[in-house]
């Protein structure tokens, strides 16, 4: 009897999904328009799922075995459920098979299940608390309906209450699993998350490659169009998509540095009201941690209306420092930080609602080409006594050094003038702008201003295109980042790009230094317990986490890794324009961050970042003390006897 | 006259406040801003209740830079600005009042000094004078209080402030002291328009027969060095502030006299009623 009804029970749950799915779709489709191809898209996509996201996935080894079991062993029952019971193929070693891959699923649903004992706070609650329920029953209850089909128990097995039973755990569990899906349960994750992996906005970064550029905002306003996204529907499709595809687990509010400084921000609850937005709604149903200070349940959007305007408050969006920390560790590969600035784009170039200083910047960005309003003429003013070559007489030099916004303030001035005497001591051949120089546009950038990021860059990559130099090499990250990830997207006719556009950090340029022998460097013996802190920009952005580590290593230091150190490093609170917007939590980012040092017992801290430096000095004393690599290099080198020639130019 | 008809019969209402713009000079950099002074008094302008909001410039807009700095100005939030194109080295009085009696303005609001050109800070008074009209310096603040009055707080020095109460149509200038401009949001500063009007130039011939240079800030003048013993004693008898004049000191007087004295300057001060 039973046998006669899963085929109509199947047939029916997979029409259901199907209209969900397709619902779903047309909710995405509101977004603007992106070019994927869509064929590659889904050809990749296996591979994606079972190699990249693995990998992410895999830093939680229990989870990861937990989430093969239980999602190979549904994905394979189901294909044989279909072929079993829908289509009655009468094979013992079909029905053997399904029996193999429910026990599968059901072991793994057990691990889900224990999880959800005891859960930690970042994993949502509500419907993913009975996840685990319909899981096993799912699995149990067509593990026991096999039985009969694989010549186990008698044919016919599974009638009167049994048989009620049975059915109810069959509805149960194809409701959850295809009705959920398709309807916004929490499986919804498993199809939205297998379509956001084949479209994805970022398709660079899977193979192991990054993609951490923001994309260039098209500043036509012709036709009418808003700048930046406004409404959910102001999203690219298949940002929408990305939305649709979280699993609630929480990583990235485990991460995220304004989440544990109080700040209103919690990356997860963003998404899933990203989720309200599109789909239209309220947060009502949301289980998990709010952001901090804000009550659940207030929050309600649609795709046409305002998100700023009842949905999400502006000072969520303004709390993100940009750090990457939620990107890098979502197992979804979400993209938080480029929504984030998609939306600040609105509020600072339609609405002129930046906070804090953020309209003061952009002033002075616009008129002095500095964030701090100095006086443009007075930029190479640092380099007063270094006799640094300038790039405007010299035309042409190996290595152009980038000097960035630390030429005004005499803090950053100590990190430039020591990387000038490394530089100095190895004999590169380099020059700088000077004058010439401005702003790279980070900040401007990152507090949504994306005219006046374009104006200046535009304006700088003029100058340098100038000159003649193989490698631009900077002491600042946040310009490292601009100049080799986001400066390319403007510099089609400039030529640069031709000769190829390597920029270096300051870190790498030293280490090879240090390889090539063309300084030698004293072992640093007096300076106690060292660690290292990987600043954002740096790290996460641009994947350089060996350079600074094997520059310390040959001044015989070994470090006191943090806990949180490498791709999971803890920003300073630094990025993201987050000291000029300001936005208030009950602790400092840069606080925590100097807790994170404390912990190793450190007493000196090297850093690769003028603005991490000046956030973790900002920290009150006594504290571990705080230098750039540069610094502690200069402080070591070793004086080489100079070969004559340059000896006899110098005398010249 | 008309325009008090025109406001009596719907008081504190409807009322037409014109505000003049200039493109300011960074003082850093030089280059070309939205003034700073001309940017808070449209920013009094626009917090003003019930009112109408016409933005006007004179002046060179032919250069590209220049317009930027009217979208600025339109980014705070304007649909115009109504740009009576002049040449380079006129005066924009004359066509500033043609303007403003075509519009027939309640109030006109300027900033104080302009950051280019003369700088001289006698617009304000030119145009009121021109028009006929009362003028008040340093406004921080300015409510319409019906009838075709309007109140103005005025800033004096050292924080004091002042209301007036004044019948339009005047001229104000709004001091260093009003609060800062909204943020301008680049967008909507594209979307707006600048429409030119077509009213003639006039040669300014001060300006012709002048050189103009930036303005250096002079060095202060310190009083004459007085013979001290350290370097240090030397720099404080210079650059310290004169003692202030007035008030008693109370030593060797009993704990009641000096109670005494500091209840009368509170009470004078107003700080506290006297008992009775």
């Amino acid at each position: 009897m039973l046998e006669s009804v899963i085929p109509w029970l199947l047939a029916g749950f997979i029409a259901v999904l199907l209209a969900g799915m397709l619902r779903r779709i047309r909710l995405w489709r509101a977004g603007q328009p992106e070019k994927v191809d869509l064929v590659a898209g889904l050809m990749a996509m296996p591979r994606r799922y079972l190699v990249d996201l693995h990998h992410v996935v895999e830093r939680d080894k229990v989870m990861s075995n937990t989430h093969v079991a239980t999602a190979g062993g549904f994905v394979a029952s189901m294909i044989l459920i279909i072929l079993v019971h829908g289509f009655g193929l009468d094979s013992t070693i079909l029905a053997w098979a399904l029996l193999a891959t429910t026990a599968m699923m059901f072991v793994g649903a057990t691990f889900v299940y224990r999880r959800r004992v005891n859960p930690p706070s970042r994993l949502s609650k509500g419907p993913w608390m009975r996840l685990p329920k319909s899981l096993l029953t799912f699995a149990a209850t067509f593990f026991i309906v096999t039985l009969p089909a694989a010549g186990v128990l008698p044919e016919g097995f599974g009638s009167g209450v049994l048989a009620f039973i049975l059915l109810a755990g069959i509805v149960a569990g194809l409701g959850e699993m295809l009705f959920g899906m398709g309807w916004a349960g929490p499986m919804k994750h498993a199809f939205a998350g297998a379509l956001h992996l084949a479209f994805h906005r970022r398709s660079e970064r899977f193979g192991g490659g990054r993609s951490t550029g923001l994309k260039l905002l098209d500043l036509d306003i012709s036709k009418g169009q808003t700048l930046g996204v406004a409404k959910p529907a102001d999203f690219k499709w298949n940002q929408l998509l990305g939305f649709d595809a979280c699993v609630q687990c929480g990583r990235c509010e485990a991460m995220c540095p304004a989440f544990a400084a109080g700040q209103p921000l919690n990356p997860k609850k963003l998404i899933q009201d990203m989720v309200v937005g599109l789909a239209g709604g309220t947060d009502a149903k949301y289980a998990g941690s709010p952001y901090p200070g804000k009550d659940v349940g207030n929050a309600t959007g649609s795709p046409v209306e305002v998100i700023t305007e009842g949905l999400v408050s502006q000072e969520t969006l303004w709390s993100c420092t940009t750090c990457r920390a939620c990107v890098e560790e979502c197992p979804m590969m979400i993209e938080h930080v480029d929504a984030i600035v998609d939306m600040r784009r609105f509020l600072t170039l339609e609405q002129g609602s930046t906070p804090g200083k953020g309209s003061e910047t952009l002033q002075n960005l616009i008129a002095t080409d500095n964030p701090n309003g100095n006086d443009p003429q007075a930029r190479g003013w640092w380099a007063a006594d270094q006799n640094i070559p300038l790039m405007s007489e010299k035309k042409e030099a190996d290595v152009l050094f980038w000097v960035s916004d630390g030429a005004f303030d005499m803090r950053s001035q100590r990190i430039l003038r020591s990387f000038v005497k490394i530089l100095k001591a190895a004999n590169v051949d380099f020059a700088f702008l000077g004058d010439e120089e401005r702003d790279c546009g980070d900040v401007a950038r990152r507090l949504g201003d994306d005219a006046t990021f374009q104006s200046l860059a535009k304006r700088n990559i003029a100058t340098l295109s100038q000159y003649k130099f193989k490698r631009i090499v900077t002491t600042d990250p946040h310009a490292f980042h601009c100049l080799k990830n986001e400066y390319p997207d403007l510099m089609e006719d400039s030529g640069l790009l031709k000769n190829g556009w390597e920029v270096l950090h300051h870190t790498r340029l030293i280490n090879e230094l240090v390889a090539e022998g063309k300084i030698q460097l004293d072992a640093l013996t007096s300076a106690g317990t060292v660690t290292y802190h990987d600043p954002c920009y740096l790290g996460r952005y641009n994947g350089e986490y060996d350079a600074p580590r094997d520059v310390l290593k040959a001044m015989g230091i070994e470090l006191a890794e943090m806990e949180r150190s490498g791709f999971r490093s803890r920003c300073c609170g630094g990025g993201g324009a987050a000291p000029i917007t300001d936005i208030p939590g009950e602790r400092r980012i840069a606080d925590m961050r100097m807790d994170d040092i404390r912990e190793t017992g450190a007493d000196l801290v090297a850093v690769g970042c003028q603005q991490c430096t000046a956030m973790l000095e900002g920290v009150v004393e006594p504290r571990p003390e705080v230098q750039d690599i540069a610094e502690i290099v200069a402080a070591q080198l070793v004086e080489i006897e100079q070969p004559s020639e340059s000896i006899a130019k110098e005398v010249a | 006259m008309m325009l008090h008809s025109k406001l009596s019969s719907n008081p504190a209402k409807n009322y037409t406040v014109a505000t003049l713009v200039s493109v300011g000079k960074h003082p850093k950099s030089g280059r070309p801003r939205r003034s700073d002074q001309d940017s808070k008094a449209l920013e009094l302008a626009l917090n003003m209740d019930n009112r109408s909001v016409h933005v006007i410039h004179a002046g060179d807009s032919s250069d590209p830079l220049r317009q930027s700095v009217l979208r600025e100005y339109l980014g705070m939030g304007l649909e115009r600005i109504d740009v009576t194109r002049q040449n380079a080295n006129s005066d924009a009085v004359p066509a500033l009042v043609e303007r403003l009696k075509m519009l027939q303005a309640d109030v006109v609001l300027t900033g104080s000094r302009a950051e280019s050109g003369e700088g001289s800070g006698m617009v304000p008074y030119l145009i009121a004078q021109a028009l006929g009209w009362p003028m008040v310096p340093a406004a921080v603040e300015v409510t319409a209080a019906g009838d075709g009055e309007f109140e103005i707080l005025q800033a004096l020095p050292r924080g004091q402030r002042r209301l007036l109460k004044v019948r339009a149509p005047f001229v104000a200038s709004v001091d260093s002291a009003a609060a800062e401009s909204r943020q301008t949001a680049w967008a909507s500063g594209q979307r707006g328009q600048l429409q030119e009007m077509a009213i003639g130039s006039n040669p300014d011939e001060v300006m012709s027969q002048v050189t103009v240079e930036p303005a250096r800030k002079r060095p202060k003048r310190i009083a004459s060095a007085k013979k001290a013993k350290t370097a240090a004693d030397r720099f404080k008898a210079a650059t310290a502030k004169s003692a202030s004049k007035g008030g008693a000191i109370l030593v060797k007087e009993s704990a009641e006299e000096k109670a005494q004295v500091i209840y009368d300057l509170l009470v004078s001060q107003g700080v506290i009623n006297k008992k009775k």
